[in-house]
């Protein structure tokens, strides 16, 4: 038998040896969107493949993985796993995950085939393309380990439905619009450097650890099977940058400035994932500060540091995260509190024993800011009085949170920015979300804002109970205080139940 | 203080064992951390995943690429090769 | 006792998810394919226009000139998922493997005559390149097309035929003993020589083509429905009978794909055309025109292989197509 070719041989052959330059149809037909964004490309020839998996490999490892997994989630369902959570209270993580999350892994799907499509280089086509199909893993499986949870709990039921409509899942829906409406470059260094291997480790590292630790052996199986494709994906989102970079010394500034704004874009979506950490995890694997520090102030910071050499620097407003850790997700969750009435998912005030946690997670900013108010909300609600914020939030016109983040000068102070476009006035949460408006404000101003949208009268109509109708939320069943819910009576039913069933 | 550490993490199950034990063999300057499903291993510098060491521990061939299935996270920059899969620093 | 406790507080609240239950007409256990599919892409409340498309959102109905009132009734027969499918392939790759791996071991392509050895890496091995582009092809309707339910089996489809692209790129290291010579060969022939540019002329016009549902028909219907069986049946037999039943070996995968993602493909032309005369009258045009163009492009190719026969050959396999798109897509042609 004939001697193999070696690896990176073989794997040319096999894929940017397929393509050929076009001589019947003029190159910029075919790839007509590879010149808007002004990055310049000198030889495509140069792209280093990120990883060489040839597609009877893929098929082979993914295959093994798929199995392996749907196996988790078949004896999930049979032997009814959602009994051995620790508590009901973590199916709310869950929810907000296949709400907002979910329908993010098919938004990347898509944006993938996008520049799997654009992109002029086969090598890069063929990165891109595996990482679109495996985006649709990513989403499918997630439906199918959660499909059994919506069996048993309020508020998945309707998830894509909500994700196009309820005011804070515009927050990732807008978050991927806004990479999938740019250009391919763009795109690819929003989702696969600055979201995928700058920030996703804090969604799935700890949060995925966590549900492992709350006991929910499907959602872990499903998430570190995801991830294991994200190595992929991480190691392509750091060779397009490097690509980008050493092609031409024009792209540094453009690459620094998408690398600004979508690492602040990143960084206000997982806000979200913050609360989720510090808050619907019954048990804690580590704080959101933790996790902040061990993912991006180390690992950024060294990622950071290897990038220099080509001229790029820390994302502008790094620090600002930084001084924010200490406030990030009790602000969050305070606002999620407040508005428990219009979330797809109930909220709660922790107890006595997890506030201890807080406060030793958390000891420059728990006990003094956040501990007081929570316990006001605690006497309220045992007087009768649980606080639901009425009104209609103003909302960031960028990444379109709520104006909840303060000055960290001053943690009583909510920050308020604004500017002018053509007449009007616009709002923004912080510095990041004004500058990413002040240097497309063409773009932004058309953003779906949900609050704009119920004044405008396109939810259904101007109260509250029409428009958590118009978002097939079901007021009582799938929003407000866990306490008072139906999943919390279910569960306890269900707990007794198979507490009989073991002393019997 | 220059920063150059790099990190593999891995799913902590049966599969993964022999390539933990390999990779804690071959790296003595890593530290491995253990998480609810999931090891992490730190490192300055390199990290590398040998295919001969792997080899070894299982009793039977292995591709590098086999990796694939239990890797949940990396951090640094990834060369591949027939007989290994690393993860480095450029400095 | 358990029997008990589980039929009376274990009952499931629901059976499926509510944008599933509405499809069924009632909350009904849904299949995987079912939940895995149904609205997965959003249709609404888009909040920018895309800087490369700025006169359509997003996602967009406008990008064909198909036009449904829902795109969920196009459902694949298959029912793959990315689960199903990535499992079936694994065990078809098993099996090319092994076969691979056994006419490698015994030199079988050797068995042929060196004149059809020589037929095999000038008509089929340059068709790698034609595969290549096929996955650009479903990778735009994959990209632009509308609804979940296309657009993920276009998007299996397309990593099927970069996996096709690179069995055919095997065979060619397996007529070369792993130097890459033959490719090397074949590649120049794809771009210079006069029997292939007409195919490389439609593969670049394709690459160009805007209408995704057009483009569905004119690569997946019509140039795959021609050369599919001009390759991997005709051509095949001829050289079975010439020494080569071994490469029959190397090329099961594509013959069994084929097969397998016509059932697909003719789903979705019979869907369209049952929506409304004017979906049929588009896709019977479509058809036609691409039938003419496509058959002229393969022209040469079939003329190598089949000599004096080459006409009668193409007319039949025309035949066979119209025959299906009228048999199994309700189409008149």
């Amino acid at each position: 038998m004939a001697k193999p070719m070696n690896m990176r041989d073989k794997y040319n052959r096999m894929t940017r040896d397929l393509g050929w330059e076009p001589s019947y149809q003029p190159k910029s037909k075919i790839y007509p969107q590879i010149e808007f964004e002004g990055i310049k490309i000198e030889n495509w020839e140069q792209w280093e493949d990120p990883f060489r998996l040839t597609m009877d490999a893929y098929w082979k490892y993914q295959a093994e993985k798929e199995r392996k997994l749907y196996a988790v989630i078949d004896s999930f369902a049979q032997n009814n796993g959602q009994l051995n959570i620790t508590d009901a209270r973590y199916v709310n993580a869950l929810k907000l995950f296949l709400t907002g999350i979910s329908p993010a892994e098919y938004s990347a799907h898509r944006g993938f085939s996008m520049v799997g499509r654009a992109f002029p280089g086969v090598g890069a086509q063929v990165a891109c393309q595996m990482q679109a199909v495996d985006e649709l893993r990513h989403v499918q499986t997630q439906v199918h380990t959660i499909s059994h949870y919506n069996k048993y709990f309020n508020g998945f039921q309707d998830f894509r439905h909500m994700h196009d409509r309820v005011w804070y899942l515009s927050v990732p829906k807008s978050f991927f619009e806004d990479a999938q409406t740019a250009g391919p470059f763009e795109f690819i260094t929003a989702i696969s450097f600055s979201f995928e291997y700058v920030l996703t480790n804090l969604l799935f590292m700890p949060f995925m650890s966590g549900a492992a630790f709350n006991g929910d052996m499907a959602t872990v199986t499903f998430g570190f099977s995801a991830q294991s494709d994200e190595a992929r994906h991480m190691t392509l989102g750091l060779e397009v940058i490097k690509f980008m970079l050493q092609q031409h010394p024009d792209n540094v500034p453009i690459v620094q400035r998408w690398i600004d704004k979508w690492f602040w874009r990143g960084y206000r979506l997982l806000s979200l994932v913050a609360m989720m950490m510090d808050y619907m995890l019954p048990k804690r694997v580590m704080s959101w500060k933790e996790a902040w520090e061990m993912y991006f102030e180390q690992n950024g910071g060294a990622l950071f540091e290897d990038l220099a050499r080509y001229g790029i620097r820390m994302p502008k407003y790094w620090e600002v995260s930084v001084q924010e850790k200490d406030h990030l997700s009790h602000q969050t969750w305070a606002t999620f509190y407040n508005y428990g009435h219009a979330a797809a998912f109930h909220t709660w005030m922790p107890d006595a024993e997890e506030m201890a946690w807080l406060a030793a997670k958390y000891p420059d900013s728990f006990d003094r800011w956040y501990r007081p108010r929570y316990e006001h909300w605690i006497a309220q609600e045992k007087a009768g009085h649980r606080f639901y914020n009425p009104s209609l939030p103003m909302l960031c016109q960028t990444c379109q949170i709520p104006m909840l983040y303060t000055d960290m000068d001053d943690p009583t102070q909510v920050v308020y920015r604004s500017t002018e476009y053509q007449g009007e006035k616009y709002h923004f949460c912080s510095d990041g979300c004004k500058d990413i408006f002040e240097h497309e404000p063409e773009k932004y101003v058309q953003a779906w804002l949900p609050v704009n949208q119920i004044y405008q009268g396109h939810c259904g109509g101007a109260t509250v109970p029409e428009v958590l109708n118009w978002y097939h939320l079901r007021d009582g069943q799938d929003n407000r205080d866990y306490l008072y819910s139906e999943d919390r009576q279910n569960w306890l039913r269900w707990k007794e139940a198979s507490s009989q069933l073991e002393t019997t | 203080m220059a920063n150059n550490m790099v990190y593999l993490a891995l799913q902590n199950n049966e599969d993964a064992r022999p390539i933990i034990e390999a990779i804690a063999e071959d790296n003595p300057h890593a530290t491995i951390n253990h998480y609810p499903a999931m090891v992490k291993i730190d490192a300055p510098g390199r990290l590398t995943v040998k295919r001969a060491s792997v080899e070894e521990k299982l009793g039977r061939d292995w591709d590098p690429q086999e990796i694939q299935i239990n890797l949940i996270s990396i951090s640094g920059n990834v060369v591949e090769s027939e007989e290994e899969f690393a993860v480095e620093r450029l400095s | 006792m358990q029997i008990d406790i589980r039929t009376t507080n274990l009952q499931p609240l629901r059976h499926t998810f509510a944008h599933v239950a509405r499809r069924l007409g009632s909350d009904k256990p849904a299949s995987r394919y079912q939940e895995a599919t149904f609205d997965l892409q959003p249709t609404t409340s888009f909040h920018y226009r895309p800087l490369w498309d700025p006169e359509r959102d997003l996602y967009d109905e406008r990008r064909t000139a198909i036009q449904m009132a829902d795109w969920y009734i196009f459902k694949d027969p298959r029912q793959f998922y990315y689960g199903s499918w990535t499992i079936a392939r694994a065990k078809q790759q098993d099996s090319v493997e092994r076969n691979f791996a056994f006419v490698e071991k015994r030199n079988l392509l050797d068995l042929m005559t060196p004149e059809w050895k020589q037929k095999v890496q000038e008509a089929l091995v340059p068709l790698r390149h034609l595969e290549y582009s096929a996955n650009l092809n479903n990778c735009f309707i994959t990209a632009y097309g509308y609804g979940a339910a296309v657009t993920q089996a276009t998007m299996l489809a397309s990593m099927d035929r970069l996996g096709i692209a690179q069995y055919l790129t095997r065979i060619g290291l397996v007529l070369d003993g792993n130097t890459g010579a033959v490719l090397d060969v074949g590649k120049q022939a794809w771009l210079n020589d006069p029997m292939w540019q007409p195919l490389r002329e439609l593969a670049e016009e394709l690459l160009t083509l805007q209408d995704w549902f057009e483009l569905l028909v004119a690569q997946n219907f019509v140039l795959d429905g021609l050369l599919y069986p001009l390759v991997y049946e005709r051509f095949d037999t001829r050289i079975s009978e010439n020494g080569g039943s071994a490469l029959a070996m190397l090329t099961e995968f594509m013959v069994d794909w084929f097969a397998e993602t016509n059932r697909f493909t003719d789903m979705m032309l019979k869907t369209a055309a049952a929506e409304s005369a004017a979906n049929k009258t588009v896709l019977e045009q479509w058809v036609r025109r691409w039938t003419a163009r496509v058959a002229g492009a393969l022209a040469p190719l079939t003329e190598h292989v089949f000599a004096a026969e080459a006409e009668a050959v193409m007319r039949e396999l025309q035949d066979d197509l119209r025959t299906r798109a009228k048999k199994k897509c309700g189409l008149d042609l």
